[in-house]
């Protein structure tokens, strides 16, 4: 080969191809997808605790695409039905992820409905699941001698609190757990419109 | 997009791609001839084995000589920040492994939580290292291989100094918890803004270096690398556009972003290292230059649309998944095509594995690229991404593609380059040994225990009748021997960087003939201290 141009050109085409395949087609195709029926936008909570659920990475170990049951036994572990785009529709950016180290939450908000449960778990995961791998983040609660005005000490199991202490949890750690508690894609699935079930 | 619409794109692209060919063929664009990969030889060279030693042997080349000496402190700078970003990756690397098996550690230190030093290790590695070391080796194979000298090599320190700063803030955003929350592209689209400006900085001088080219073939090395710094551009640009992308559409984005980086950025620029290297340093010609195109041409077009192999089983477009995989499988094709040339290159000269440094590090990356690749097409087939997807599986192979072929191909160029560059040797032999076996080796046990360890997990997760902890308790031994493995490949690093500052700030034994790992019967020629 001895032209920089033909090279340049052949290889900027290979990429616009992939491009088209990857990026375009999918935009036109998922753009006039509606969200799912039952689907809620998020409060102003919600979105500051899907913000807590970035900062600290949570997606690099739970997924939020549980796959249909043909493929993997995800409704079986209680995980819900197979997601589709109309799930995401308020979803920005995409928290789909790519690991299931820890179980799928695209239904944990129905799978465990409870605050008290979150809170605590995310204080100290082994005191809720023994051998759990997750990281405690006592980074988003304040360990206190007494709560003040307006604020509630979690309920932990019994030793699991630095003792003469009550742990309270900071504006994050409720922020995170409205957002957990919201995660609910169990509306049904409509069948898309004029027979497009065949795509 | 029904059937007819796919039909009727699939023959309007076939009768494109035959005109394009037809139009190439007759323009004499796939110009076979041997000629053009002795481009790397001067006149009589051809034959003689080159490996570096500050004291030329053999053939002297002016044009080799001015091209080196103008590029050399732009190249100096861009190795020393690899290395730097090699050490803040391995530490936060080891740091996050040894967490996932020790999750109460340190664990009141938010920036250290597992989430974020792992993507800190992510960062490191994806736009410190590899990118910079990349770039480096770029910056010295191009003036050497148009025969000319770097233009604007300026502008390329200025780049390198705009995309430093950008990385520096996007890592203190990542640990600050501040995040664009996709995978691949965290660091805030407002940093991302130093990297475009300092990115296009440093694509300058090599632009006009290759307008500025006194030979008339272009290297096999040189359209990996052209186009590597034409391409990772216009992935950058479309990935971080903020306000754009939505939803599913930002999955399939995410992806054709995360694994073209990997297939068009950092594969390109490890190939065209291994594809000067190689043949340098045995001192023959690659052996076939058709297969050098054929393979050249497969990955351009395959590799770009594997990504959607990520979201397997995903609430995308099936059509879309099915098109990934096909072309993952697709992607053996340049992958053997690099091998067989590979290895037909280098028959009859093994022994010179056992001797060269530079060799050795670049051969192990370019076998460890057919065997990651190999796996990669594999494990994108659905039967098997039913079991590795979501697992520790992936992480393995991700290290295998990105480590033991790319980082291990960057490290042979940097021991060719350095003596180059800083007209020294490098001082120990004994420090590159080690590097060479705890890196080797270490990338061998973190590779091999995290494959089984993520099998396990995903036919644990696999069977509905066990419980969810089952396939976190099988990892956890697995866990622990791959922070075993990473404290291995982050000791080798160390004795990289120790050796690199020996070299630079003269210290240790000046050598006046390569440092080769065996120097035969012949008494050792260094000069002691």
């Amino acid at each position: 080969m001895n032209n920089e141009s033909a090279l340049l050109a052949g290889g900027m085409t290979m990429l616009a191809i992939a491009t088209s395949a990857l990026v375009v087609i999918p935009y036109l195709q998922l753009h006039d997808v509606k969200p799912t029926p039952g689907l809620k936008p998020y409060t102003t909570a919600e979105l500051r605790g899907r913000g807590v659920y970035i900062a600290n990475g949570c997606i690099y170990c739970h997924s939020q695409q549980p796959r249909d049951s043909s493929f993997a036994p995800d409704a079986k572990r209680g995980w819900g039905r197979a997601a589709v785009a109309g799930d995401y529709y308020y979803d920005s950016p995409h928290l789909l992820g790519t690991m299931r180290t820890g179980p799928d939450l695209m239904n944990i908000g129905v799978r465990q409905p409870s605050a008290d449960w979150h809170l605590g778990h995310l204080y100290q995961p082994r005191a809720y699941v023994s051998g759990s791998i997750m990281p405690s983040y006592p980074y988003l609660f304040d360990a206190k001698d007494a709560p003040d005005a307006g604020e509630k000490a979690i309920t932990l199991p019994p030793g699991y609190a630095p003792v003469g202490k009550v742990i309270v949890p900071t504006a994050a750690a409720l922020d995170l757990v409205a957002y957990l508690q919201s995660l609910n894609r169990t509306g049904p699935v409509l069948p898309p419109i004029d027979g497009a079930a065949a795509r | 997009m029904n059937t007819v619409a796919i039909l009727i794109s699939a023959f309007l692209l076939s009768v494109f791609a035959l005109g394009a060919f037809i139009w190439s063929m007759r323009k004499g664009l796939f110009d076979t001839s041997p000629a053009a990969a002795r481009v790397i030889f001067a006149d009589e060279e051809a034959g003689h084995p080159e490996d570096p030693a500050s004291a030329r042997h053999g053939i002297v080349d002016r044009s080799r000589e001015e091209a080196d000496r103008s590029s050399a402190p732009v190249v100096f700078l861009f190795i020393c920040c690899a290395m730097v970003w090699l050490l803040v990756a391995s530490v936060a690397g080891l740091t996050a492994s040894i967490k996932l098996h020790e999750p109460d550690l340190l664990a009141s230190v938010p920036w250290l939580s597992f989430g974020r030093i792992r993507t800190i290790h992510l960062n490191a590695v994806a736009y410190g290292w590899a990118p910079m070391a990349g770039l480096g080796i770029a910056i010295f194979l191009l003036p050497r291989l148009l025969k000319t000298e770097l233009m604007g090599g300026r502008w390329a320190v200025l780049g390198a100094a705009l995309w430093n700063a950008g990385l520096i803030a996007g890592i203190g955003s990542i640990a600050a918890g501040i995040s664009d929350g996709l995978e691949w592209l965290e660091i805030p689209w407002q940093v991302d803004i130093l990297f475009v400006i300092g990115g296009a900085f440093v694509g300058f001088p090599l632009v006009l270096t290759l307008v500025n080219r006194k030979v008339d073939h272009l290297y096999v090395s040189v359209w990996y690398m052209g186009c590597a710094l034409f391409w990772f551009p216009v992935l950058f640009l479309v990935a971080n556009i903020p306000g754009l992308h939505f939803g599913v559409e930002q999955a399939t984005m995410n992806w054709w972003f995360g694994h073209n980086v990997l297939g068009l950025f950092y594969t390109p620029l490890a190939l065209a290292s291994i594809y000067y290297f190689l043949p340098k340093i045995i001192g023959q010609p690659v052996r076939s230059y058709g297969l050098s195109l054929l393979g050249f041409w497969a990955l351009a077009f395959f590799y770009g649309q594997v990504g959607g192999h990520h979201l397997v089983g995903g609430p995308v477009p099936g059509w879309l998944i099915t098109l990934s995989i096909v072309q993952s499988m697709m992607m053996l094709i340049p992958v053997i095509a690099f091998s067989i040339n590979q290895h037909q290159t280098l028959r009859g000269h093994f022994r010179q594995l056992i001797e060269s440094p530079t060799l050795r590090f670049v051969t192990f990356g370019g076998m460890m690229y057919t065997l990651s690749s190999i796996q990669g097409s594999f494990e994108a087939l659905r039967a098997v991404n039913r079991v590795t997807h979501f697992t520790h599986y992936t992480v393995a192979h991700a290290h295998l593609g990105l480590y033991a072929f790319v980082s291990f191909a960057f490290f042979g160029a940097i021991y060719f380059i350095v003596p180059r560059i800083s007209g020294r040797e490098w001082p120990y032999r004994w420090m590159i040994y080690c590097h060479f076996w705890l890196a080797a080796g270490g990338i061998g046990v973190y590779f091999l225990s995290l494959t089984i360890g993520g099998w396990l997990q995903g036919m644990a997760m696999l069977d509905a009748a066990r419980p969810f902890m089952d396939s976190v308790q099988v990892t956890i031994p697995y866990l622990k021997a791959r922070s075993v493995g990473g404290t291995m490949m982050l000791a080798g690093h160390l004795f990289l960087v120790a050796n690199f500052v020996c070299a630079i700030f003269g210290l240790g034994p000046n050598r006046d003939r390569p440092a080769l790992f065996h120097q035969g019967s012949k008494p050792e020629q260094g000069v002691g201290t």
